[in-house]
């Protein structure tokens, strides 16, 4: 399941990014254990028939892994533990232990604003609209540290194609879920729900993932179930968790953490190791994977996706709009 | 109390004090310290110099409520360097791993002779840490709070009391207050805007603070010329 395909930056791996050896062998040890378990997971998964095509591998690497980095992938129980989701609390480990309350079925997004037609998509619909495909993608917090993760899913823009917004539409907000019986620990003081946007030919750019699975299983609640985005090249915060709601929106729409510090979050967010967040340096970041240790690396230019991402931006000045 | 009795609460405060590192260093062998160990220790060794800070601010309040607590005040000195203690490891942290020092290289490199990584590291480092100091606010009050601890940490002998008089002195140690309100302030600014995590500290540091101009508006309207040691 977690297949590691030969990038073509193999040949650049720093010595610091290696595993040491006994770090990886006992990695490899709960990795084997972990696939035990997630294959008899799977297969009690399917014969209740809800997982849908994620536990199968032929529907869930349909094609091949498209995008894939050459860093060492983050083990999965760390990025099962190690989570923003404040709805569930503030404190990191927190929504590892209280996210239990969501209920992720029946769950649907609706689709509202400039499109020609309001619709409500069922997730189980969601799902089946295009193949899903693997991609392991560099996943940075704006906090400086940084995970490396394979996800399941399919490229935003072929739901917004299936959407079909006005040309008039210039943005895309998206609403997480907000329920205060299941996340009794949302703490007050946030303007709930959550909130996100993109600018339309940001959220159009192929690498924006619609996120159903990771490491080859159905997406935990605490990492966003059952449905997110994955924007590998801006701060984790943009990429909002277990939406329910997209609004196609000719303003540039309210996003949670720009409303409550617009010093510190910027509407873009796009990683960049050259504009500082008022209480860190953004240079560098902690590399969250498999030793035992986070090793500090530098932090690249859009997180490493300047190729994919950079044109986006051209002729903007990256320090003002942060 | 008797003198067995002192040595004995002695020790079981050196070990309730050391209990936290105790901790810290079991979780490091268990490998439990979490996705982020930098963050863990961070938070611990921060924490904790709190909490022992206001553990020793609240040694003079609670021994003055009955005189039977009067031997508390032989535990104030030791609980004051335990909170400096931990207040270094906390600022160590910052230097030797947040700050992107890549200690677990060092030591490989240290392992097999080779000493200059140590400074390799700091040069490499240094820019990033002098940024910090000179731009970010909570940076600079923690360390101003740090600065504080080491002063009086310095001059917490009974030699260096006895040399400075205890007048100067006294003044001196007062400061132990700007140290625990730099130290809450510390938390608030570097906590996101709307996480409320710092609030404990805060009430209790107002309580001691409280408890402190009460007992000095007391004495001042209270029976005139008598003398105590604060």
């Amino acid at each position: 399941m977690l297949i590691r395909s030969e990038g073509s930056r193999e040949s650049v791996i720093r010595s610091s990014e290696i595993t040491p050896q006994h770090v990886f062998e006992s990695f490899q040890r709960s990795r084997r254990q972990f696939l035990a378990t997630g294959a008899a997971l799977g297969a009690g998964a399917l014969a209740a028939g809800r997982l849908s095509g994620l536990v199968q591998p032929s529907v869930a690497h349909a094609g091949s892994v498209t995008y894939t980095v050459p860093d060492p992938q983050t083990p999965l129980q760390k990025a099962a533990t190690y989570n923003n989701f404040y709805e569930f609390g503030t404190d990191k480990d927190e929504p590892a232990r209280y996210a239990k309350t969501l209920k992720t079925r029946p769950w649907a997004i609706a689709v509202e604003g400039l499109v020609k037609k309001p619709l409500t998509l069922d997730i189980d619909t969601l799902l089946k609209l295009r193949p899903l495909e693997n991609r392991v993608y560099r996943h940075r917090c704006v906090e400086a540290w940084s995970m490396v993760i394979p996800w399941d899913g399919y490229s935003l823009s072929e739901l917004i194609n299936h959407c079909q917004p006005l040309p008039s539409a210039k943005y895309v907000q998206f609403l997480s879920l907000y329920d205060k019986k299941q996340m009794p620990q949302a703490p007050s003081g946030y303007d709930w729900p959550y909130s996100e946007g993109l600018r339309m030919d940001e959220a159009m750019n192929p690498l924006a993932l619609l996120t159903f699975g990771f490491y080859g299983q159905t997406l935990q609640n605490q990492n966003g179930a059952p449905v997110r985005i994955i924007l590998p090249w801006k701060y984790g915060f943009k990429s909002a968790k277990s939406i329910v709601k997209i609004i196609f929106t000719d303003k540039q729409p309210r996003t949670l953490w720009n409303e409550i510090a617009s010093g510190e979050y910027g509407f873009y967010s796009n990683v960049n190791p050259k504009v500082d967040h008022p209480r860190w340096s953004q240079a560098h970041e902690r590399r969250i994977d498999g030793s035992l240790f986070p090793h500090t690396i530098p932090t690249l230019m859009f997180n490493g996706y300047a190729d994919q991402v950079a044109g986006m931006y051209a002729g903007m000045n990256l320090a003002k709009y942060y | 109390m008797t003198r067995k009795g002192i040595v004995l609460s002695k020790a079981l405060v050196h070990l309730l004090c050391l209990v936290p590192l105790l901790l810290l260093l079991r979780r490091f062998q268990m490998d439990d310290l979490g996705a982020d160990p930098v963050n863990t220790i961070t938070h611990a060794t921060g924490n904790w110099a709190l909490y022992i800070l206001l553990a020793s601010l609240a040694v003079t309040p609670v021994r003055r409520l009955t005189p039977r607590l009067a031997v508390l005040i032989r535990f104030r000195r030791m609980i004051g360097l335990y909170a400096f203690f931990y207040a270094t490891l906390h600022l160590a942290t910052y230097v030797f791993l947040f700050s992107g020092y890549d200690l677990p290289g060092v030591l490989m490199a240290l392992r097999s002779g080779h000493v200059t990584a140590v400074f390799a590291e700091w040069s490499r480092v240094w820019p990033t840490i002098y940024d910090d100091l000179l731009k970010r606010r909570f940076i600079q009050v923690g360390f101003a709070s740090w600065v504080i601890l080491l002063a009086l940490a310095v001059t917490s002998p009974l030699l260096v009391l006895r040399a400075m008089g205890g007048k100067r002195w006294q003044w001196l140690h007062r400061t132990v207050y700007a140290a625990a309100v730099l130290g809450v302030i510390h938390f608030w600014w570097l906590v996101k805007p709307g996480v409320t995590t710092p609030w404990r500290v805060t009430v209790v540091l107002t309580v001691l603070l409280a408890a402190r101009i009460l007992h000095v508006a007391f004495r001042r309207s209270g029976p005139a010329g008598r003398s105590s040691a604060a």
